[in-house]
């Protein structure tokens, strides 16, 4: 390397050196992830001190995020940015590891998984996700990607003992494995065709070239791959099995977190290409996986008799509603997604957190039917968990409502009126099952076999996520205000 | 023909031949013995791409190490007696192979239809330098500086994944 090189890079790293607070998160986290190793080998009461101090910490990183919304740049030759939507999506994956960590404390112990691990393994996906938000280079969100995908392969088999939590652990990671093999693809051949692993740059320069086939096959692949991270169809195979044989506090780390990083690999590749040439290759492809998703989902989670299951045909068909965000291609629609994100996560993060609560030591009372006259026995869960299925059915004023409102506006803006048309509809047909909960839980008759213990820190966690839901709902103009701000 | 494509067709055919037969042969044993060729085939073509040290980790890392772990396993597994778990549905087999000669035609096609000398930025003059072990140790502790801190993370978490999911008592 000659030394002018070498003096760019020295400059270079001495501006990223010297913008460590912008960055401090995520170094932050790393470091909790060691001492955390340390706390679980040299501490014999590790079970009690980890959950608290990871809460400490997670929160401690959504706040700081959230005070260096403002606080852009791009660091490290040009391999991780700060502030804006990174900064946002930040505080969702910290936000809702932290609620994860409050609904796990309990679940954790009588479900037989008992272990310090475990927190430590939700440190690493946690990270693996700011990685993500952060990337400015394929090569980060595959890193990012990979670090994740990891961890969530091993917290979906964390019940050893039992059969269904290592067939989901085997199905995850084998099919997991597969797609990520279908981005490294995708990315080794947008690599080959510009020469660069930059994402703004690949992604607006792809046609750059005259019959640039390989470049648009990278693209394809790529978003195939994502589709199958999100879990939308035609790539869902996974979802239902995985989200209802991994341990329930997995699952809602799975199902909100894992989604949601995945959704932000694909708003950082495709946000700089709004309104070009290259969205009109692959905003057809989206419309008709948005299409599939939204009705496979809506439709299948009708038959379900589990609430896992039918939870996890409900995050098919929301990550049908976000595709219509991607598709639209408009700045409405990307803040449409993101605001949409938040409020999924939160939406589900309760409603896990109540699915938790009511599952038995051995995985029992996970049916729909187990729900019968919850409203009665339990009123706060009932109202929560109907909190929860109102605002995920798109019910005004909860934030549900405002998201899906946003992405269809910006598919009319667009001109896909058909796909909102077609959300409406879908939105129609999956408040059949959503309420089917509620009025069982209120009109059902015969009395409520369940007996959950229901622990502070779980019922915490439900209630921030519920005020997080209304207040979502109730002020959605200043988070959308705060999201275009970037 | 230059010595460089003779080279190439040698080693290009061994390996996709090598590929078919690991796919198709029934003990798990012979498939991973053909993947080892394989990856020989393929290190001749780093070769051949002036990629030299990446043939040269090709052979001591996978051939070398990771599948000598793999046949160790296998022969101590034996899989080939749970014959029950390899039954394969035959529409599904013909559906498969349909899908992959698509996915194949279209690669083909893109590759054969499009003008890669255009589209390739670097030139190939570089390509050399690329390949030595200077340039790629240059890069990792430069550019790439921030991914190969994190990559670190990733074997930390593999690590303690494969200690939880395998470890006798845990507790």
């Amino acid at each position: 390397m000659d030394s002018t090189a070498i003096n760019n890079f020295n400059s270079d790293l001495a501006v990223s050196l010297s913008a460590f607070w912008s960055y401090f998160p995520i170094v932050f986290l790393a470091g909790v992830i060691l001492i955390s190793i340390a706390i679980e080998m040299y501490s014999k009461s590790s079970k009690k001190i980890l959950p608290w101090f990871t809460v400490t910490a997670l929160l401690a990183c959504a706040y700081y995020s959230l005070l260096t919304v403002t606080d852009t740049g791009v660091y490290f030759s040009g391999m991780f940015a700060t502030g804006g939507l990174t900064n946002i999506f930040n505080f969702i994956f910290t936000f809702g590891g932290a609620i994860v960590v409050l609904l796990s404390v309990d679940y954790i112990k009588k479900s037989g998984i008992y272990y310090g691990e475990f927190y430590i393994l939700l440190q690493s996906a946690v990270l693996g996700m700011m990685m993500i938000a952060g990337a400015k280079d394929m090569i980060m969100i595959f890193i990012g990607l990979e670090q994740m995908s990891i961890t969530f392969y091993v917290m979906a088999g964390l019940n050893r003992k039992r059969a269904s939590s290592n067939e989901a652990a085997l199905k995850y990671f084998l099919l997991g494995a597969f797609a990520t093999g279908f981005i490294v693809y995708g990315i080794g051949l947008m690599y080959g065709t510009a020469g660069t692993l930059n994402i703004d740059f690949v992604f607006s320069n792809i046609f750059a070239a005259e019959k640039n086939l390989p470049g648009i096959i990278g693209i394809l692949l790529f978003l195939v791959g994502f589709s199958f991270k999100i879990g939308a169809v035609p790539f869902h195979m996974w979802v239902p099995d995985v989200y209802q044989g991994a341990p329930t506090s997995s699952t809602a780390l799975m199902a909100t977190g894992g989604k949601v990083a995945a959704f932000t690999a694909l708003i950082l590749a495709f946000r700089p290409v709004l309104g070009t040439e290259t969205l009109a290759v692959i905003t057809p492809v989206l419309a008709v996986f948005a299409l599939l998703s939204m009705f496979y989902g809506s439709i299948v989670a009708i038959a379900q008799t589990d609430i896992k299951r039918m939870l996890a045909y409900s995050s098919i068909a929301n990550a049908g509603y976000m595709l219509i965000g991607l598709a639209a291609g408009n700045d409405y629609g990307i803040e449409g997604v993101v605001y949409y994100l938040a409020a999924y996560s939160f939406m589900n993060l309760g409603a896990f957190g109540i699915v938790a609560l009511i599952e038995s030591a051995d995985e029992k009372n996970l049916l729909i039917s187990d729900y019968n006259g919850l409203g009665t026995k339990y009123p706060v869960l009932a109202a929560l968990l109907s909190l929860f299925m109102f605002a995920l059915s798109g019910i005004p004023p909860f934030a549900g409502f405002f998201g899906k409102y946003y992405i269809f506006i910006a598919a009319i803006e667009s001109n896909l009126t058909w796909l909102a048309i077609a959300g409406v509809i879908a939105s129609v047909i999956s408040v059949y099952f959503y309420l089917r909960i509620v009025v069982l839980m209120y009109f059902g008759k015969g009395e409520s076999q369940v007996t959950p213990e229901i622990t502070n820190a779980s019922l915490i966690g439900i209630v921030i996520s519920a005020l997080l839901v209304i207040v979502m709902g109730v002020f959605p103009g200043s988070v959308i205000n705060l999201i275009s701000n970037f | 023909m230059e010595l460089a494509e003779i080279l190439f067709l040698a080693f290009a055919s061994i390996a996709v031949v090598t590929a078919i037969f690991t796919v198709i042969s029934r003990s798990p044993v012979i498939s991973a013995l053909f993947l080892v060729i394989n990856f020989g085939a393929l290190s001749g073509l780093y070769l051949l791409l002036s990629a030299q040290f990446l043939s040269v980790v090709q052979v001591i890392v996978y051939a070398g190490a990771i599948m000598v772990l793999f046949l160790f396993v296998l022969m101590l597994l034996r899989p080939e007696k749970e014959d029950k778990y390899f039954v394969v549905n035959r529409k599904m087999k013909i559906f498969a192979v349909i899908v992959g000669l698509f996915l194949f035609g279209q690669l083909a096609f893109a590759i054969f239809a499009s003008d890669i000398g255009q589209t390739v930025s670097i030139e190939s003059s570089r390509s050399e330098q690329i390949g030595k072990i200077a340039y790629i140790g240059e890069n990792l502790y430069t550019t790439y500086l921030f991914p190969f801190e994190a990559i670190a993370f990733v074997l930390l978490v593999a690590t303690i994944g494969a200690i939880v999911i395998s470890k006798k008592k845990l507790d």
